[in-house]
């Protein structure tokens, strides 16, 4: 099927749900079904939607469908010495552009370099009346109309289905290299919180298992001399570990598995003291994303984070049907409703994800 | 009717502008001696697309005051009562504020008259400055329960016309919302008010070695709630990111009264990133009354580098060179002859004349970094053929060279009595086309152009030279202006990279979106003011008036129906 009319399908499809009052559940490689409860809803899937539309590389920009594997754009933009930014989590091998911007998953790199929300250029949607709309563009500066593609972006598909995705990239660093430093209490983030203040190329900071990493990327002047400044071990092979902890692969995430622990997010300040919940911890981001293995309930961890101005999302829980995002004020809640409501006023896309409570 | 691409200049408007004690922004004034026209042409403008949306958007809320619109341009009210509405209004808003905070005569209201773009004027029924979220909360309760029109206005420096007065409605003033309120050093941010000048943030951050990121070049002067309302950029964007990625949370006001906290301390929050569609929603969503940035280290070295090249096209086969090398510069700017001639004899910076064009990289971070990138940068210069290179040997020297490429507006404004500044962005690939039917544009209109252009994120500032007082020049040079904006997006580009849509872009955003996408746009101010009162008439087009502007929306310079002959 060509793309005028695979998208003149999607179109229908949608269309179609709206009169009858009926949902769609939007996927693509259906590797992130984990991260929402099961749905009942119908499938709009956008899997065969896939490939790279335009690629200048000197402009920093690349356009692809939303079926594109983050793989084969990792691959296109590697060839050309370039990568998305936001070094975008991967579930599974098959995991797709489009999954990755609707939900917002940003990598390791993040707190350094910027989020998948602000690599995002532009993007091409239908909204919930089956409109085929263009937001943004494929140049990184452009204030004409509201930056709805940035919204879209971590929206979980509840304001549309994303077709394209326009972003900027940014050359590979030139080399990479990771310290380790002993870390006796996991949750002390002087160590983090001081490095962060330095201007020196850090791309990753994590604590985990009671050891600190840090990953310096640039030139490899840059890198060598904020060696000599830092001090610590270098670790040997250290793209595999980014990618355990990026994909949630590392041994620690396995004890969230199939038992009685649940798997949660935490957005935190990076500066934010440790939570009272118990559990096992890992700080990524510096300190501002904050992995918890717990069998704590989830009202006492969305408690926890509304008192230090956090927010949880649950990414494993035994219960399928627990709540797993943290809940909104009501002015919050009003206000995220009417945005909701004003891309979807028939309520069809993806009914059990997001904020339900925003729903039409 | 064509539309006005931007700020206008002449040393007449300058000073009527200082009579009136009004903070100046240099790179815009109105030709005094035209004003009457462009205001003729600029009040219609203004009334159409506000009055139509006023109408529209609020029929449920609207009163009897909203019912008697007229759309031809002329004034809603008769001058007998205006006077009694504004007369009523103050006394209503005596019980919420200081009467000094209010004010009504001529001579309080005409400072208030235009914001950076002092070619579209109009005179409001009242200004108010608040100096608390309280009394904010309390305005906007009375303009929704009065269904009064709010443009809110920081330090008034916007290039779009975006805090043009509403005839009919009020100015909420933020410039007493002027203090840092915390500057943590240790974890990297500051909370500041909405009137708080762009450059104090970074003032107060340098002892603890560190700034604000964020550098629009009118940062002496404007605030950074307006920074919030237009996503600014600055020289230093294409390596550190626009406004919107460079806050944490704001603390809106909705028109209901709201007090609503966007974002959080943390990077990202639960809920839509609505901290990301408020960034550059230009006051149309809700009112900024608290502002989080980002403070970031100051990197250990900045250099420059200077190279002037024989022809555009190679200077901007340069910029591409660089970057496919992999070097990110943290600012990479282009002039044009005309524009380095006027910027050396106004600032006499050091720039050679008698080149084509000339490229500022700089380059910063750690020394060892920098170093090695000004050598591999001097090298792609050298083979993409520069004519000369030379790299800023001291720092004194480093500032004087950008002072030449900061100063370029006002200095080509002493090469003709006017000029009009345009915005436009085009993917970097298609500056020789841009430019070669900008060339066969200016001869067909016999208007000359000085190009200045942020290169590294392809952000192209035409200004079009020409004189208010010759008979019908003024017209001819916003039709150019329109012409060039619709240029950009037939090659893939945007109306507006930095400067906003405000009131001047609103008809060449007909071009760049169709009416389906315009009409979300709609939606999503409805969501945020089902009534319409926020900033009525800016930014987003009716599709009415889009009809009435005639042009086709283009995508990717595809016409619609290309099998069609078109005359």
């Amino acid at each position: 099927m060509d793309t005028d009319d695979f998208i003149k399908d999607c179109q229908a499809q949608v269309t179609s749900a709206a009169q009858h009052k009926e949902t769609l559940c939007i996927v693509g490689n259906n590797t992130k079904a984990f991260l929402a409860p099961p749905s009942a809803a119908q499938t709009l899937s956008l899997s065969a939607y896939a490939g790279i539309v335009s690629y200048e590389p000197t402009e920093l920009v690349v356009t692809a469908k939303a079926g594109t594997t983050i793989a084969a754009l990792t691959q296109a933009l590697s060839e050309q010495g370039q990568m998305m930014p936001f070094e975008p989590p991967t579930f599974a091998e098959q995991d797709t552009l489009g999954g990755v911007i609707a939900c917002g998953l940003s990598g390791p790199r993040r707190p350094y370099t910027g989020s998948a929300r602000d690599f995002v250029l532009g993007t091409s949607v239908i909204n919930g009346q089956g409109e085929h709309l263009r937001f943004g563009g494929e140049v990184m500066k452009n204030v004409a109309g509201y930056d709805v593609s940035r919204l879209q972006t971590g929206a979980r598909g509840t304001l549309g289905v994303i077709l394209d995705i326009s972003m900027k990239v940014l050359p590979r660093p030139e080399t990479e290299t990771t310290l380790v430093f002993e870390q006796e209490t996991p949750n002390d983030l002087a160590p983090q919180i001081k490095l962060a203040r330095q201007p020196l190329p850090v791309s990753a900071s994590v604590v985990i298992d009671k050891q600190r990493f840090v990953r310096l990327s640039g030139s490899q002047a840059s890198v060598d001399a904020s060696v000599q400044r830092l001090g610590g071990q270098v670790l040997h092979d250290d793209a595999a570990f980014w990618q355990s902890i990026k994909n949630l692969t590392h041994p620690f995430f396995a004890a969230s598995d199939g038992d009685a622990n649940s798997l949660w997010r935490i957005s935190i300040a990076d500066y934010a003291p440790a939570l009272p919940l118990v559990g096992q911890w890992c700080l990524d981001w510096g300190g501002a994303q904050r992995w918890l293995i717990t069998d704590e309930a989830p009202t006492a961890v969305f408690a926890a984070c509304a008192a230090a101005g956090a927010s949880a999302t649950c990414y494993r829980h035994s219960d399928p049907a627990a709540q797993r995002y943290q809940p909104l004020d009501d002015t919050l809640l009003s206000l995220n409703r009417a945005v909701r409501q004003s891309f979807d006023p028939h309520g069809v896309f993806n009914p059990d994800h997001f904020h339900t409570e925003t729903r039409a | 009717m064509t539309g006005l691409h931007g700020s206008v200049v002449t040393q007449s408007a300058i000073i009527r502008v200082c009579h009136y004690n009004i903070p100046i922004n240099i790179r815009s004034a109105v030709p005094a001696a035209h004003a009457h026209i462009t205001l003729h042409h600029l009040e219609a403008r203004l009334l159409d697309n506000a009055q139509e949306q006023f109408t529209s958007g609020g029929a449920s809320g609207a009163t009897s005051q909203t019912s008697d619109v007229d759309r031809s341009g002329t004034p809603r009210f008769s001058p007998q009562d205006r006077q009694a509405r504004r007369e009523q209004y103050a006394e209503e808003l005596r019980q919420l504020l200081d009467d000094s905070a209010i004010l009504s005569t001529d001579e309080q209201l005409i400072p208030y008259e235009s914001d950076g773009l002092t070619a579209m004027r109009a005179t409001p029924l009242l200004v108010v400055l608040p100096e608390t979220t309280e009394q904010v909360q309390a305005i906007l309760r009375w303009a929704r329960s009065r269904q009064v029109p709010v443009v809110a206005r920081g330090a008034g420096t916007g290039l779009s016309g975006g805090a043009l007065p509403h005839e009919d409605g009020i100015i909420l003033g933020l410039a007493k919302f002027n203090q840092i309120l915390s500057l943590d050093a240790e974890h990297g941010v500051a909370r500041v008010q909405p009137g708080v000048r762009n450059l104090a943030i970074s003032d107060a951050a340098r002892p603890h070695n560190l700034y604000y990121a964020p550098d629009p070049s009118s940062q002496i002067a404007c605030s950074i709630g307006g920074n919030v309302a237009e996503n600014s950029g600055g020289v230093h964007c294409l390596k550190y990111g626009l406004t919107v990625h460079n806050i944490l949370e704001v603390k809106v006001v909705t028109i209901d009264g709201d007090l609503v906290t966007i974002g959080s301390a943390a990077l990202d929050s639960a809920g839509y990133d609505l901290l990301a569609l408020l960034t550059g929603s230009e006051g149309m969503l809700a009112v900024t009354v608290e502002i989080t940035v980002k403070l970031l280290p100051v990197p250990e070295v900045a250099r420059l580098i200077m190279a002037a090249f024989d022809t555009v096209e190679e200077a901007g086969e340069a910029v591409g060179a660089v970057i496919a090398e992999g070097v990110i510069p943290a600012g990479l700017e282009l002039m044009d002859g005309p524009a380095i001639e006027a910027a050396e004899a106004f600032a006499q910076c050091g720039y050679p004349t008698n080149v084509a064009a000339l490229l500022l990289c700089e380059l910063d971070g750690m020394e060892a970094e920098v170093d090695a990138q000004i050598q591999q940068v001097t090298r792609v210069f050298e083979r993409c053929g520069a004519a000369s290179q030379h790299i800023a040997t001291s720092e004194a020297e480093r500032l004087q060279l950008w002072k030449g490429r900061k100063s370029a507006f006002p200095a080509v404004g002493r090469l003709s009595p006017d000029y009009y500044c345009i915005d436009g962005t085009i993917p970097r690939r298609h500056l020789p086309t841009v430019l070669r039917r900008m060339d066969t544009l200016s001869d067909e209109y016999g208007l000359r152009i000085a190009n200045v252009f942020h290169a590294g994120d392809g952000n192209l500032h035409p200004l079009i030279l020409f004189d208010a007082n010759i008979p019908g020049e003024l017209e001819r040079t916003e039709e150019l202006g329109s012409r060039i904006l619709q240029l950009c997006v037939e090659v893939g580009g945007t109306v507006t990279g930095e400067h906003g849509v405000g009131m001047e872009k609103i008809n060449e955003m007909c071009v760049q979106f169709d009416p389906a996408t315009l009409t979300q746009f709609h939606a999503v101010k409805a969501a945020f003011d089902p009534q319409g009162l926020l900033n009525p008439g800016k930014a987003v087009p009716t599709l009415q008036r889009c009809a009435e502007f005639g042009a086709m929306h283009v995508h990717k310079g595809q016409l619609p129906h290309p099998n069609l002959e078109r005359f």
